[in-house]
């Protein structure tokens, strides 16, 4: 199979105002993957699923994942001027990575029996501007798992054709998989008072918890 | 002919009923709770704490280094740890757990609690018939409940009990705490 | 008796008006709760029905008997447990696995085992990997028998072949029982090999098994396969083309009965699936007779697997030494790890942060991606052939809601 750069010339190549770029992924499982525009995500998906030499026709998985504003903060090495002379100092660097809504799909191929190609398209708003291009009308698979990833993240699929929610009730408000997702203070609905629901309880007055794991990533995504 | 086919199957299962008489792996039923299979040995249903003498309190091995709760995913396990120290098997002054109590309504058997407890000190019990007329409170074991003495441990689980057993002394010996517990070494087959 | 409306209100208190009829509700077939819309009648099969295996519920709007629209509606069984992964070490959430597909938690370990190898770059050990595939393939042995089972009790053979099935399906899961200590949710691969090595004597009574195994399989196709009813019920019933079932991400027994030959022991060759011989059934037709029969010639093949890997397991550790199981941290980044389990390709998707939890963990569930041809397939048979469909394509709500 074709290393992801020759993919991503051809597929800019085919669909022309195409931007595509490539995710690396650290770690040594070596998946990267393609980040693909909004405008032109459906006609690239068209393009990889009927390039003769690709033919990925098989949409294995499509998923939702959620990347709230996190700062990694980086130890580096900077030349600065200290008590007049120049030297080498440690300094923490920190760079703000805006927070996304991502959808990732894994595509193999039947025919040619090789992948997987990931594609991943991304957007910034958590409101109602949450859209992404659907690919159920080229990867029919991705029709219940697109209605997943609106029901639990929230993210609108435009050209979907039977958007609503699928795991939770239609009358649910809010998105569980959502990192800030506030969790109800009793599950149990049962009367026992217990001091861990009075704890969640007192947590609607105050701030959010700060939330880990996000923050600490050291690799830009 | 029309019909074959049903009457093939009939055949079959009239050659079941039959040898339900006859062949012992035909009729299957066990008539719980006046006979009962016996468990195998490697069966797991909810933990329980080991003691070493006949002294629950003394000779309980658990230190309350409370690893088992924090690795418990379904977080059924609390314990509290009390504020003095009392010996343990190998003489070194240890703590010990004041509350242990899991919550068997939470509990789900996956004896992971078992895989992380560095001092052989919680293992996993047999007994499943263990129903309750109450939801909340009686289905919470405390430590009283929950602590077993060693030639318990060792009616059920023989061959685990005997190699847990060499696994202490050893660490004795060496003078050393016995460290995580490895995996049961090959089997001969 | 027969009492009037006044007095039974004055019995039981006026009735309670306060919830409102939804003029429009999005699940059904009809898009309306109406019971009655020009000549289609729409009917709610489930959630509490004895054939929808599980809790599982479609809208069908039938004209007669015949099926012109289905709705499924799904999230009876929701348990969050991609939420809970994302809470949970990666040790920890290995017994949530197993409750995901109840019937094969063996293989759900698999799959997430090698997913966190695949992130990690965790070797395994070969007779690890010999034991794994001798207990996936006695899961995918226990996993058809009652597929078959239910089948038939599905289409009113009450009962009798399930219970043979099940006959068969105890005997392997007491063999799972004596070996990791519980029938169903084994809890038994660990991410570096496997968590307990065969107490003795298991390996004689597994070879016993395997070996009485073909004679039960006789026994069930003698049962079934020239049964007349049987093959009324289930040929042309349910088709569905090659081209439909990849593009709907159809997988596993499902798709090679369609004619597609694709089979992720084969084509991914993960674990040691390349060292044995076997073969991959294809069906012509793809209609609920081949899927039946799929099964049944699968189970065969897995017995020749099983064979083959009793004979050339060989002795050594179980486990990775390097891999520590608590405060386990795999770098950070993602993969995608897969398998053939016996219902499809089951996948386990995992982005590491390089923490203890994971921050995405996602499960690829076969069956519910299967369901997604659910309705192609039932338009324009009737009613009971619904069940027959729902239960040729083998789902388990454990998976399909999570």
């Amino acid at each position: 199979m074709e290393s992801l750069e020759e993919i991503k010339a051809r597929a800019e190549a085919a669909v022309p105002g195409a931007r595509i770029d490539i995710v690396p992924n650290p770690g040594p499982a070596n998946q990267p993957s393609l980040l693909l525009d909004n405008e032109h995500a459906a006609a690239i998906a068209l393009f990889l699923r009927d390039d003769p030499a690709l033919q990925l026709d098989h949409c294995s998985n499509a998923t939702g994942v959620d990347w709230l504003d996190r700062t990694v903060s980086k130890k580096v090495k900077v030349k600065k001027v200290v008590e007049g002379e120049e030297k080498e100092v440690e300094e923490t660097q920190e760079e703000f990575f805006p927070g996304y809504l991502e959808a990732v799909y894994h595509l193999y191929s039947m025919t040619h029996k090789h992948g997987p190609i990931v594609i991943r398209m991304r957007t910034a708003d958590r409101a109602e501007g949450a859209r992404l291009p659907s690919l159920t009308p080229i990867y029919r698979s991705a029709e219940f798992q697109e209605r997943e990833i609106f029901d639990l993240y929230g993210v609108r699929f435009e050209g979907h054709p039977d958007l609503r929610r699928i795991l939770m009730w239609d009358e649910f408000e809010d998105y569980p998989m959502r990192k800030d997702y506030r969790e109800p203070d009793d599950y149990e609905y049962e009367p026992t008072a217990h001091d861990d629901v009075l704890e969640k309880a007192k947590q609607h007055s105050s701030a959010r918890p700060k939330l880990d794991g996000a923050e600490k990533l050291t690799a830009q995504s | 002919m029309i019909g074959s086919g049903v009457l093939n199957g009939m055949a079959v299962t009239l050659r079941n009923f039959i040898g339900s008489y006859f062949e012992k792996d035909r009729l299957i039923t066990v008539q719980y709770p006046e006979e009962r299979e016996a468990l195998p040995e490697n069966y797991r249903n909810f933990p329980f704490l080991v003691y070493d003498t006949d002294d629950a309190e003394a000779g309980l091995r658990c230190v309350a280094c409370k690893i088992c709760e924090k690795e418990c995913p379904p977080q059924c396990i609390l314990i509290v740890k009390s504020e003095d120290k009392k010996p343990d098997y190998m003489g070194k002054q240890q703590f010990y757990p004041q509350v242990f109590d899991i919550d068997i309504s939470v509990c789900m058997s996956c004896q992971i609690c078992v895989e992380v407890c560095p001092f052989e000190a919680i293992k996993m019990d047999k007994v499943f018939e263990l129903s309750r007329r109450e939801r909340f409170d009686a289905l919470l074991m405390r430590k009283d409940e929950l602590a077993k003495s060693n030639t318990y441990y060792h009616a059920i689980h023989p061959l685990e009990a005997a190699e847990v057993d060499a696994n202490l002394a050893a660490a004795a010996a060496k003078k050393k705490p016995a460290i995580e517990p490895r995996p049961t070494p090959n089997a001969t087959t | 008796m027969m009492s009037s409306g006044a007095e039974r209100s004055a019995v039981e208190g006026p009735r309670s008006t306060a919830l409102p009829v939804t003029p429009r509700d999005p699940s059904t077939a009809l898009g309306m709760t109406a019971r009655l819309e020009g000549e289609l009648m729409e009917i709610s099969m489930g959630p509490q029905h004895p054939s929808t295996h599980g809790v599982f519920r479609m809208n069908v709007a039938l004209e007669g008997e015949v099926v012109r629209k289905l709705k499924p509606v799904f999230g009876y069984l929701h348990r969050n447990h991609e939420k809970i992964g994302e809470n949970t070490s990666y040790l920890g959430s290995m017994p949530y696995t197993d409750r995901l597909d109840y019937f094969c938690s063996m293989t759900n370990n698999w799959a997430y085992a090698l997913s966190v190898e695949k992130l990690a770059a965790i070797e395994v050990p070969e007779r690890a990997e010999y034991l794994r595939v001798i207990l996936a393939e006695l899961t995918r042995l226990q996993n058809h028998a009652s597929l078959l089972g239910f089948l038939l009790s599905d289409m009113g053979a009450w009962g009798t072949p399930l219970m043979y099935a099940f006959r068969e399906r105890e005997i392997i899961l007491d063999l799972f029982e004596s070996l990791s200590g519980s029938r169903m949710m084994c809890d038994y691969m660990r991410f570096g090999g496997c968590r307990c090595d065969l107490p003795p004597g298991w390996m004689e009574r597994a070879r016993k098994v395997v070996d009485a195994f073909p004679r039960f399989l006789d026994e069930f196709e003698r049962l079934i396969v020239s049964n007349e009813i049987l093959i009324a019920r289930t040929q042309n019933v349910g088709r569905i083309s090659g081209e439909l079932a990849i593009n709907a991400g159809i997988t596993g027994p499902m798709l090679r009965a369609c004619g597609v030959n694709y089979d992720l022991r084969k084509v991914d060759g993960y674990g040691f699936y390349p060292r044995f011989k076997f073969r991959v059934p294809l069906g012509d037709h793809g209609d609920c007779y081949d899927r039946l029969m799929m099964r049944v010639l699968e189970m065969r093949e897995s017995i020749a697997i099983l064979k083959q890997a009793m004979e050339q397991l060989p002795a050594g550790p179980i486990m990775n030494p390097k891999v520590k199981i608590r405060a386990f941290k795999p770098p950070a980044g993602e993969a995608y790890g897969r398998i053939e389990g016996p219902k499809g390709e089951l996948g386990f998707y995992l982005i590491s942060d390089g923490g203890p939890n994971p921050y995405r963990y996602r499960v690829r569930p076969p069956s519910f991606i299967n369901l997604t041809v659910l309705e192609d397939l039932c338009l324009g048979h009737t009613v009971a052939d619904v069940m027959v469909i729902l239960g040729s394509i083998d789902i388990v709500m454990g998976e399909v809601d999570r």
